[in-house]
């Protein structure tokens, strides 16, 4: 199978469904610029233009009415937001309406399925406003569906599926992957969602992370490896629906649980798997959950205290030392994911 | 040379000196971690607005903020630690290029995502209107977050209360790389949608900064008596890209001839072309100014370099009131 980038899966999945589906559409802010939202806009517009691929207005509560009207009326819209806090000005649309329509107009009237694409922008001094992940966020309400893409193929796979279902899906991607590279199926193959992914097998302690996480989990599972600790890494792939049995059955077979998350641990995605561990296999665990989350207070600019703020492996190497009763480790610093970004955005 | 106008042309300057020494350092050093939008080519509308407000008045600004800041007398040793990242900047380190502020003269904050501080700029006003004050609130938006719902919003309140807030937008024609084209109808302007909602509004050459300062006194003097918000649309011109120190001419989205154009209208020589009948030595005044910002901003960046950065045992401090934790 050949490898692309997980920006390159993603355009290729656009316009692979933009081919076989004429009533898909991208609407976002400069998704034509020379840029293409981090080059995954770019090839569909320049095959199919302006007519489907359209530059919005800074019009973000609009935007997401405005998907929410046509998708009633048949369209398929997939909006690009180039930062995932700009989503906080489409929460009325995206939370009162279209996790809700299907429902509220009694659940035999159609849905509207829109996708909305979110990007989370770590590091660089990115900030209190540039760098939120609000996936649990929008996992909260019943209606939508949210995905995070961790490798080019899900990248791919989870957009396709969005494209081709019946329920409105919010996705959101981490900046620092677009560089990743892996293995892609050339033809649009759908990821489910709510089918989880072992990223690394082991038996010691169960990782369950999202998103960018998956990445430093496996990096730290490399590190755990040298101290003869074997973890597992469960990539979940989508928040909602959630794949408890991966969950479980992990959890079962190791006896002990990090959770790793690129946000808050309150009401978060970390606090929602410990939730799951807890009502289905409590007796399994063998030691405290531990949880790798960001410290409760916005995201600081500086560097050394971005640095500190920002989870990464040798946080959840740590935690899983210390939930396998290990004392911490002397283990060289692993580098940060994003080392050698350039500014400024 | 002390004359109200030589005065602005000497703000702008500094304005323009500084940015350009910090996009330098910027581009070549690669430490100010911090997405920055530059103000270069601009100078004239924050220069022309702020000069026209007291220091009680507070400003208010979108990303593009370092120019209000300084216009409105913001502390330069403190922005330019706050580039750097350094616990002497004036958030601390916190909050990056995008989040100045300087309550000492009146710079009330700077915010990241577009039109925010519109709204809460209006609501600064109200609560002095509240108080039985003077003063009077200004904040300044480009042509694109001018596309919010919340400046329609905004606008309205502001016109039904009659509450004196100055709405500044500085048009230079782009919301990044999208042109006016797509994002206003033809035959449309902001300055129109704001007389549309009520509140008085014109329409003012925003490289000449002379004719801003005389309408921003004006607007100011409208809004502190108590008659109502006024609405600026400001044309002006960004000559580097959106965010960075570099140029942009080869991204596709605007011509070399275009940009070339509008630096030939560049606001500081405009500026003194207009006052060298009254003040002959104006160009040996602006190139004498030059200099000593450039030993100003050049001293204010090695003491930022060598200031320490905020203790990372502090991250939380502020999150909350310290009694809350
Ligand atoms: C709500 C929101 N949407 C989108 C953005 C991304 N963004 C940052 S600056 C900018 C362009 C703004 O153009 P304008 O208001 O005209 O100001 P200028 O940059 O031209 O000074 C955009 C789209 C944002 N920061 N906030």
């Amino acid at each position: 199978m050949r490898t692309l980038t997980y920006w390159q899966a993603i355009s290729e999945g656009t316009v692979q469904c933009m081919e076989r589906d004429e009533r898909i559409f991208v609407a976002g802010e400069g998704v034509d610029d020379v840029s293409g939202s981090f080059g995954t806009t770019k090839e569909a517009f320049d095959r199919f233009g302006r007519r489907r691929v359209i530059d919005m207005p800074n019009a973000e509560n609009a935007t997401a009415g405005f998907a929410v009207g046509a998708a009633a009326a048949g369209a398929r819209p997939l909006v690009v937001h180039v930062r995932a806090d700009f989503l906080f000005l489409a929460m009325d649309p995206l939370v009162n309406m279209t996790a809700k329509w299907r429902y509220t107009y009694g659940g035999d009237k159609g849905g509207v399925p829109v996708v909305t694409r979110g990007v989370v922008g770590r590091g660089w001094g990115q900030g209190s406003t540039h760098s939120q992940s609000p996936h649990a966020t929008f996992a909260h309400y019943a209606g939508l569906h949210v995905a995070t893409p961790a490798t080019p193929a899900d990248a791919k796979g989870l957009l396709v599926q969005a494209l081709t279902g019946d329920t409105p899906v919010v996705l959101i991607e981490n900046r620092n992957l677009y560089q990743l590279t892996g293995e892609v199926p050339v033809e649009p193959v759908p990821t489910p969602f709510g089918v989880g992914r072992i990223a690394r097998p082991g038996s010691d302690v169960t990782v369950v992370a999202a998103s960018l996480m998956v990445h430093e989990a496996e990096r730290a599972a490399e590190q755990l490896a040298e101290r003869g600790i074997s973890a597992e890494v469960v990539d979940v792939r989508s928040l909602r629906p959630l794949d408890e049995g991966i969950i479980c059955e992990s959890v079962a077979k190791t006896g002990r649980l990090v959770v790793a998350d690129t946000s808050w641990a309150r009401y978060g995605f970390t606090a929602e798997v410990a939730a799951v561990v807890a009502e289905h296999v409590p007796h399994a665990l063998r030691a405290p959950v531990r949880r790798v989350s960001l410290p409760d207070s916005p995201a600081p600019v500086s560097r050394p205290l971005e640095e500190a703020f920002h989870p990464g492996a040798s946080t959840i190497v740590s935690a899983c030392l210390a939930v396998c009763g290990e004392t911490a480790a002397e283990l060289p610093q692993l580098a940060d994911v994003s080392a050698g970004f350039q500014g400024p955005f | 040379m002390a004359s109200t106008r030589a005065r602005l042309i000497r703000d702008m300057v500094r304005i323009r000196t500084v940015e350009e020494v910090l996009a330098d350092h910027y581009r070549d050093e690669q430490e100010m971690r911090t997405p920055t939008h530059f103000s270069i080519g601009q100078e004239a509308t924050a220069v022309g607005v702020c000069s026209a407000t007291t220091v009680e008045d507070w400003v208010y600004s979108g990303h593009r903020s370092h120019a209000p800041y300084l216009a409105k007398g913001g502390d330069l040793e403190a922005l330019v630690a706050e580039l750097y990242g350094k616990e002497a900047g004036c958030a601390h380190g916190r909050g990056g290029s995008m989040h100045m502020i300087d309550q000492s003269v009146g710079f009330a904050g700077s915010a990241a995502i577009l039109g925010e501080m519109i709204s809460v700029a209006v609501g600064s006003a109200w609560a002095f209107v509240r108080a039985g004050e003077q003063r009077i609130a200004v904040t300044f938006f480009g042509d694109g977050a001018a596309d919010e719902g919340v400046f329609a919003e905004s606008l309205n309140f502001a016109a039904v209360h009659r509450i004196p807030v100055v709405f500044v937008c500085e048009n230079n024609l782009y919301s990044i790389s999208s042109p006016l084209s797509v994002r206003h109808a033809e035959g449309t302007s902001v300055h129109g949608r704001a007389a549309a909602a009520g509140v008085r509004a014109r329409s003012v050459d925003g490289n000449d900064v002379f004719a801003v300062h005389a309408a921003a006194r004006d607007a100011v003097e409208h809004a502190r008596r108590g008659t109502g918000p006024v609405l600026l649309e400001l044309a002006t011109y960004r000559w580097r890209a959106h965010v960075g120190p570099g140029t942009d001419h080869d991204h596709g989205y605007r011509s070399k001839e275009e940009i070339d154009s509008w630096m030939a209208g560049c606001p500081i020589l405009r500026a003194a072309d207009a006052l060298r009948a009254e003040e002959p030595d104006i160009d040996a005044a602006v190139e004498a100014w030059r200099a000593e910002f450039r030993q100003e901003i050049h001293a204010a960046i090695d003491r930022a370099k060598a200031l320490p950065f905020p203790d990372t045992a502090r991250l939380l401090d502020g999150a909350y009131l310290p009694a809350a934790h």
